[in-house]
């Protein structure tokens, strides 16, 4: 049976009420550990109590993205078997108070993982320990390891890039997490590239939408300076000295729009040519 | 229309195969499938009324919020007596 989808408006608030959020994609490398990191952070600098989860069991890299990685003692396995307290395991950032990480393991494989035990250490987060919001940073792919993050969440992030293996994935994605009746799908264009929007050889921002149907909450240009951030290990997001038509800022509005803000979106693929306008008009979108 | 004075832009052509190719994804039908059951239908329909198997369009389409299986079948016109 076909799935059913409707083309999303931009406009509207894209709040996410969801206090556990999985941040997912499909397909790897398309910036799901960075907007991880960048949301956590920016979410923590608006005074929610976040941590943030990495479930890629054996390829974890949270922990370096973030600049924490020195500081690892135990992680989510060592949480999982029980080797220690889940407090213990918590790592608190430095530069934002209420900002933290639990890493994952690099040395045990994903039968390690456990749906169960997930959703046990996530209630315990929100519940017992005070936190505000969990943000689980997702694996590639749908085996276990998406699974497993998907398994506490009660809202997603799907992140995807303006081409055809991401945003062929992520729509298979979304229907894995309409079928795990995850219904608060945000997603996050990323790596946008202006330029070649204007010529016309990159997907706008509004065939996303009308392709995968779900609320937009976020477009991340393409931006060097996430990559310089991540060498040295500080999410972009921390930094607001960034000029305004930036990923930083960009990733900075997602996480108010979390919060329910109706942030203007930046204005990348707006400035339509004559050309263009007339195209439209005679139906040649 | 303005196609003769500009080049077919690449973003055009992405949205059409992937519009097409999650139709296939959601269906979760394979374009092999979906020949099968043209040519099935053809066969049926090729029992009651006579045909032109070449004008025969078999796809699917988004209409709103749902996604319907649109076949085309014309009728060859027959000679009236």
């Amino acid at each position: 049976m076909p799935r059913e989808r409707s083309a999303v408006p931009r406009e509207g608030s894209a709040s996410v009420n969801a206090k556990a959020i999985v941040v997912t994609s499909g397909k790897g490398g398309v910036g799901k550990t960075t907007a991880t990191a960048n949301v956590g952070a920016a979410l923590a600098k608006l005074g929610e109590k976040v941590c943030v989860i990495d479930t890629d069991v054996g390829l974890r890299n949270l922990d370096v993205v973030m600049g924490l990685e020195g500081r690892v003692v135990f992680d989510l396995i060592d949480v999982f078997e029980g080797r220690c307290k889940l407090r213990q395991a918590v790592i608190r950032d430095k530069r934002v108070e209420t900002l933290y990480l639990l890493a994952a393991s690099q040395t045990k494989d994903k039968s390690a993982l456990s749906e169960h035990r997930m959703q046990e250490t996530v209630r315990q987060l929100l519940e017992e320990e005070g936190f505000d919001r969990v943000v689980i940073d997702s694996p590639a792919g749908i085996e276990s390891g998406f699974r497993t993050a998907a398994s506490a969440a009660t809202g997603a992030l799907v992140v995807v890039n303006p081409e055809v293996s991401s945003v062929r994935d992520a729509d298979r994605i979304i229907g894995l997490l309409e079928s795990r009746e995850i219904h608060e799908v945000r997603l996050i264009v990323n790596r946008l590239r202006p330029a070649m929007v204007k010529r016309g050889d990159m997907l706008e921002v509004d065939d996303v939408l009308e392709i995968l149907g779900v609320k937009l909450i976020g477009i991340v240009p393409e931006d060097e300076q996430i990559l310089i951030s991540t060498n040295i290990g500080n999410p972009a997001s921390l930094d607001e000295s960034s000029n305004k038509v930036s990923a930083s800022q960009a990733f900075r509005n997602i996480a108010r729009r979390i919060r329910g803000d109706e942030v203007p979106y930046l204005q990348l693929d707006e400035k339509r040519g004559f050309m263009a306008g007339l195209r439209k008009l005679f139906g040649g979108t | 229309m303005f196609g003769l004075f500009r080049r077919r832009k690449s973003r055009d052509a992405l949205k059409q195969r992937l519009k097409l190719v999650l139709s296939y994804d959601r269906a979760k039908l394979t374009p092999g499938k979906m020949e099968e059951l043209k040519s099935e239908l053809l066969s049926v329909i090729a029992k009651y009324f006579p045909s032109d198997a070449e004008d025969y369009d078999v796809r699917f389409e988004q209409q709103g919020d749902r996604m319907v299986l649109v076949a085309n079948l014309p009728i060859k016109k027959s000679e009236r007596t």
